[in-house]
């Protein structure tokens, strides 16, 4: 994934900043609050939620078990079309095709549409490093580029962003970049749409070349589908010369039949519309209309690892709808950069160690970036049971075992730092396997009761420092029953 | 009826007084139930921090130990769908990594005869009003493996609003967790810090004198944190205010 990210802290320690931060947690609490309560409405209007949500969840269930004979087959419908496929099997490899591919234009500048999937890859950077400007065309993409920042969130990357901060970075920045902000810009939203319009509609008429990533890709015919709520990326899709689509190849959908559920579900969870603005399909090149040359980057960068684990493997599922992030309470607290990657949230939390296996530190804290109260699952319009995928990630940092790395079979150890932890689970195992070595340490406990201090020791320090502990109690409640029955003996 | 009570770890060592008031509540209610002393943990904490080798043995222990009740009744959401959701998870886990059925089989005649206190009493026994008094103002948190893992629904609401003299006070956002979350607690303890003090605030912006839940680990986090901030609040486990009648009312 993006080296932007690397040398991230382990996310309790990135969460740590975000946590003291009054602005940020009031931004993110008012929008993600917001945006819940709406989807929440938008998802009862629909009676037949539930089937949508297990009808997606099966679809693309077939098609990852599949997945080899869809690509080809999609291979087969973008080049008869008159497409170009590239594949790439990691960052660089992505980076490189598209960078080259800008290169033979002869352009040093590109449009952009938002995509996750260029983000994971780092793309930008990669093309800056050889002379090449992208631009990102999705509003709020603008603000976090304007801003020299990094996305917070899927949907709504500049979500930690209020609108006075927005109005300061357009005022500050944006002459950078081109047309710059208009005399006395003020933070009506009207007014901060209006600027990045005129801002915006600049690059697009000079634009030679889009890039774009794809919501869905249809195997049948090799048609992209984009959908968005702006019409920036209908703009890109169509105005530049060439067009450059790297996207994921678990993207993929067997027939158009089946975009009849996503783009149901997609839209009520993400921006909790009905049916989002634009729906921008391109099926290869046509002549006299839209970009002549049309080049289809197929990214792995993982997934097919990822694929692998047969537990892991729902997460390849995601639609990119962000709703998990929306109700997650330990997002709304953290915020999205405390993830260390462009996939923040509960998603994020499943999705980053997989494709980039649990060797960093940030990648090692994340399946534990979760108090699995489960509502993530709940929301998600694709079924992901993201609290049991955490668990199984949990359970690979501190056995380690077999995964699959680059298509290899390799065993994992168990990540470091987890030694105290693991015997004192052992302990406990082995306790609370010999009852009466339980009894013989809730006595223990009960006796000592009034020498117990107030604040804990080592890990246990991180509970005191802002909850208080409950008193022992004089005796265990095993130690009742057995002097009383139950009360039967008559003592209470 | 012969019911085992499953007290759970934390509420036998910490908690006694919501296993006497399980205890006292089930029996005025008709109901037989034992203790069986040999019980210890249902392994949660262990699968749940990612050491779920470690967590089989106490699972396989639950089963030996509960294997004859005709039910099993916990105060507790959370160890309630450790043993209903997870340990079918375990024996699924088990055959998919070469080891058998023997594990799923051994667990298999637990799962679908535990219950949580709450459940127990309006699903088996049939009862929303249980013949409690308790005079307080009460907001009720729905703790998440509660709400969402079980699927208690409104059961615990409908006993708190039977109990005589209770008021019950509708808590601002009531399904957001509260920031236990096991191990959570302590391996992210700024978020979980943050989560629990909105959730108080929550509370406290109520009026009630009492946030009533029906786990008492998430109860143990929300109540350190009242008492760190000094609200004046009290956490009381649902199992004593439906325990508590006008002969022998709850402190």
């Amino acid at each position: 994934m993006s080296g932007t990210y690397l040398g991230m802290p382990a996310f309790p320690e990135a969460a740590r900043e975000a946590v003291g931060n009054e602005t940020l947690r009031g931004n993110l609490r008012h929008a993600t609050h917001t945006i819940r309560a709406k989807r929440a409405k938008a998802v009862t209007e629909v009676s037949d939620w539930t089937e949508l949500r297990e009808a997606g969840k099966r679809i693309k269930d077939h098609t990852l078990r599949h997945l080899d004979r869809y690509l080809e087959q999609l291979e087969e419908s973008v080049t008869a079309a008159g497409g170009i496929v590239h594949w790439a099997a990691d960052a660089d490899e992505a980076n490189e095709i598209v960078t080259q591919l800008v290169q033979m234009t002869g352009e040093s500048e590109v449009v952009k549409v938002k995509s996750m999937a260029t983000q994971e890859i780092g793309l930008n950077e990669a093309l800056e490093a050889e002379g090449i400007h992208a631009y990102e065309t999705d509003l709020a993409e603008l603000i976090v580029q304007l801003g020299k920042d990094r996305p917070s969130h899927i949907l709504v990357p500049a979500i930690h962003r209020n609108r006075g901060e927005i109005r300061d970075i357009f005022r500050a920045e944006m002459s950078e970049w081109g047309r710059p902000a208009p005399e006395g810009l003020t933070d009506t939203p009207a007014e901060l749409a209006e600027a990045a319009r005129l801002h915006l509609r600049e690059k697009f008429l000079r634009a030679k070349v889009g890039i774009s990533g794809a919501n869905f890709m249809v195997a049948e015919t090799g048609t992209l589908v984009v959908v968005e709520s702006e019409g920036n990326g209908r703009m890109c899709l169509t105005l530049p010369e060439t067009l450059i689509s790297v996207v994921g190849i678990e993207k993929i959908v067997p027939t158009w039949r089946d975009l009849e559920v996503f783009l149901q579900t997609l839209p009520r969870s993400s921006t909790a519309e009905r049916m989002n603005p634009y729906t921008s399909t391109w099926t290869g090149t046509t002549e006299q209309d839209g970009p002549s040359t049309f080049h289809l980057v197929l990214l792995d960068n993982g997934r097919t690892d990822t694929l692998a684990d047969e537990v892991g493997r729902q997460a390849l599922r995601c639609i990119r709808c962000s709703a998990c992030l929306n109700v997650c309470p330990v997002y709304e607290r953290a915020g999205g950069h405390a993830y260390g990657s462009v996939y923040p949230g509960p998603i994020g939390a499943i999705l980053s160690p997989q494709l980039r296996g649990t060797g960093s530190e940030i990648d090692a804290s994340l399946p534990y970036a979760s108090s699995l109260c489960g509502a993530c699952y709940e929301v998600c319009p694709v079924a992901i049971d993201i609290p049991e995928v955490l668990v199984h990630l949990r359970e690979r940092v501190v056995e380690g075992g077999e995964v699959t790395r680059e298509g290899n079979k390799v065993v994992l150890r168990p990540a470091k730092g987890h030694a105290a932890e693991r015997a004192a689970m052992r302990a406990a195992r082995w306790a609370f396997t010999h009852p009466g070595a339980l009894r013989t340490g809730q006595r223990a406990a009960s006796r000592t009761r009034r020498f117990h201090p107030r604040t804990l020791p080592g890990p246990g320090r991180a509970w005191s420092g802002t909850r208080d502990l409950p008193p022992v109690p004089a005796e265990p409640f095993r130690d009742w029953w057995l002097r009383t029955r139950g009360g039967k003996d008559g003592a209470k | 009826m012969r019911v085992a009570l499953f007290l759970t770890c934390v509420n036998d060592t910490l908690y006694p007084d919501t296993g006497r008031a399980v205890v006292k509540l089930l029996t005025r209610l008709g109901v037989d139930v034992d203790f069986p002393m040999a019980q210890t943990c249902c392994g949660q904490a262990h699968y749940n921090t990612g050491y779920r080798h470690e967590a089989e043995p106490l699972a396989r222990h639950f089963s030996d130990v509960f294997g004859e009740y005709e039910a099993i009744v916990t105060p507790s959401g959370s160890c309630g769908s450790m043993v209903r959701e997870l340990y079918p998870r375990m024996g699924e886990r088990a055959r998919a990594e070469g080891r058998g059925d023997t594990l799923a089989a051994t667990l298999a005649p637990v799962v679908p005869k535990t219950y949580e206190l709450t459940e127990f009493l309006v699903d088996v026994l049939g009862v929303t009003d249980v013949g409690a008094y308790y005079p307080h103002t009460v907001t009720y948190h729905p703790t998440c493996h509660g709400l969402r893992g079980l699927g208690l629904g409104d059961r615990p609401r409908r006993l708190l609003q039977a109990v005589k003299g209770l008021e019950l006070a509708e808590l601002p956002g009531a399904d957001e967790c509260c920031g236990f979350g096991g191990t959570f607690a302590l391996k992210n303890s700024d978020v979980s810090a943050a989560m629990g003090t909105d959730k108080v605030r929550n509370a406290e912006s109520t009026g009630a004198e009492v946030l009533c839940a029906a786990d008492n680990s998430c109860l143990m986090h929300i109540g350190g944190t009242m008492t760190r901030l000094r609200t004046g609040m009290r956490p009381v486990h649902i199992a004593e205010i439906l325990a508590s009648t006008e002969e022998e009312p709850a402190v």
